[in-house]
């Protein structure tokens, strides 16, 4: 079943297009990779998805009706930094979600309420491994232990679809594997859609069940904003040929040359 | 040999370096007053160490011989008295209207401008509109205080609250918070050390006001002490109240610091 659908969407900001002509289908259950230069439109995709953005044409739709305008609980986000709140312990972090929903005034919940939402939490923290970790704060934790935490706490809402902004942009290498075998189970487990922007194209190549490249087709060097970026490669991770990565390497940095050279 | 800019003093020798200078002024003003007083052993400018302890003797432990009241503890209840609420009050509304501009373009498109133009008002020049509004009593000077601190701090709470990360208050709408909760859950939390710290930063500025309104119009208080007895000359009682309204004020700024540093350790611990 269609859960997003992109009909014929544009976003420019005046006469600068960044995106044009998006036009796609994901259904249930789909782990999406974007990859692209950067200043080709991925993360304003993003935040179109998120609603903190609107197209300037063209429909975008979530389960057949127009997405909500802004962020809500339909869709969650871990972004790269500063994803969790830095006043709370990792597990009043995961209870948060919990505790707004249960307490629609104050958004803090007592007795009965916060002690299933304890229970719930814990075994959540220990699911991300953080469950030795539940009474620290934010600060104590490492990068890595922190986008553990971010996950688990937009997990446990359940969402519809999970955003990731470059969660593991500024990760060291070993610990970014590990976060990917977590991600990919966590994904599996709970049948999320997922939609996952990164930098790194072989991460792409392997995390998930499709990858979408996001890439200017038409580029001016004169003007590099004339032109939006398109979803140049729609391909289904696990089954290209060889030479593919290469050559949207290729293109891929060929466009990322003329805008870092132009901007 | 190290290059200057390189060489540390350890522990100890940091302790005594600080209190170097404190020594020498104390030994500075010593011989000083000792110059004059040989001259002249009715100076009232520059009294010695054991006139200092006869006046604070008089003023703290025993009873006033007009009022038969302790003069330096009901000076200073008086004026910490004016100093704690003006500065709760003035904390207070930081606080909600720091929050609203800071967080509801609604709001701070209607009130930002409002603040601004206020906090360039020079209070000092309002303090006869205050005593004409308020009378001589109590208000009057509670106001002043009020006044003098409450939009510096309201500027300060509003620049720290548009400063909480975008990604957190789009992380509590994916979580499912209204913008109350986003308020109650988010902004007021993050924003307590900072209203702690801005509150230390206004209570120099609240000291003056309290001491230039007591000067003008009051009965007691540390600031109506010393310019009262300043018409005799009385620098042994001037000095040693300068003295401790600077230790109060240091003790008020260490224990906020200190409760600051306690409750709200995620603020002064950052890492990352």
């Amino acid at each position: 079943m269609a859960i997003i659908e992109m009909k014929n969407l544009w976003k420019e900001y005046g006469d600068q297009v960044v995106l044009e002509r998006l036009n796609a289908t994901v259904n249930e259950g789909e782990f999406i990779t974007i990859v692209g230069a950067s200043g080709c439109g991925k993360t304003t995709f993003l935040k179109l998805l998120l609603g903190t953005e609107q197209a300037t044409r063209g429909e975008l739709l979530l389960d057949g009706h127009p997405l909500p305008a802004e962020p809500d609980e339909s869709r969650g986000i871990v972004f790269q930094r500063y994803s969790v709140l830095s006043h709370l312990t990792a597990l009043e972090n995961v209870m948060l979600g919990g505790e707004l929903h249960g307490n629609r005034w104050l958004g803090i919940t007592f007795g009965k309420q916060r002690k299933q939402l304890r229970k719930a939490a814990l075994e959540m923290l220990d699911s991300v491994g953080l469950g030795q970790a539940a009474d620290k704060y934010p600060h104590e934790l490492s990068g890595g232990m922190q986008q553990r935490l971010a996950l688990a706490q937009a997990l446990i809402k359940r969402p519809r679809i999970l955003l990731l902004d470059e969660p593991f942009g500024a990760l060291d290498p070993g610990i970014r594997a590990d976060m990917h075998k977590l991600v990919l189970s966590l994904w599996k487990e709970q049948n999320l859609t997922v939609f996952m922007i990164t930098h790194d194209i072989t991460e792409g190549f392997y995390l998930g069940t499709r990858l979408w490249v996001f890439d200017k087709p038409r580029l001016d060097a004169q003007a590099p904003g004339a032109y939006g970026a398109k979803v140049t490669y729609d391909l289904p991770v696990g089954d290209c040929e060889n030479g593919t990565l290469k050559r949207i390497n290729q293109t891929v940095g060929r466009t990322s040359r003329v805008l870092n050279d132009t901007l | 040999m190290k290059k200057l800019i390189n060489r540390r003093p350890g522990k100890p020798a940091s302790w005594a370096l600080g209190l170097l200078p404190f020594l020498l002024l104390i030994v500075a003003y010593m011989l000083a007053s000792d110059a004059r007083l040989t001259e002249n052993p009715n100076d009232k400018l520059l009294p010695a160490l054991d006139s200092f302890v006869q006046a604070i003797d008089r003023m703290a432990f025993e009873p006033s011989k007009r009022s038969g009241e302790y003069l330096l503890w009901e000076d200073t209840l008086a004026s910490l008295q004016r100093l704690g609420i003006g500065v709760a009050i003035s904390a207070l509304i930081a606080v909600v209207v720091g929050i609203g501009n800071g967080t509801i373009p609604l709001i701070r498109s209607t009130f930002s401008p409002l603040v601004t133009g206020l906090s360039l008002v020079p209070p000092m020049a309002i303090l006869p509109v205050l005593f004409i509004i308020f009378g001589l009593g109590e208000l009057a000077k509670v106001m002043l205080i009020i006044i003098g601190i409450t939009p510096f701090m309201i500027r300060d709470l509003q620049q720290r609250a548009m400063e909480i990360p975008a990604e957190q208050i789009i992380k509590m709408q994916t979580l499912g918070a209204n913008t109350w909760q986003i308020i109650t859950r988010l902004v007021w939390p993050q924003l307590m050390p900072r209203l702690i710290s801005a509150v230390r930063l206004s209570l120099g500025p609240a000291w003056l006001f309290l001491i230039a309104a007591e000067a003008i119009a009051a009965t007691e208080g540390l600031g109506y002490r010393i310019f009262l007895v300043r018409r005799y000359l009385s620098m042994d009682v001037i000095l040693p109240y300068v003295v401790w309204i600077t230790l109060l004020a240091f003790a008020i700024d260490f224990l906020l610091s200190r409760y600051s540093q306690w409750r709200y350790p995620w603020f002064h611990q950052k890492s990352h």
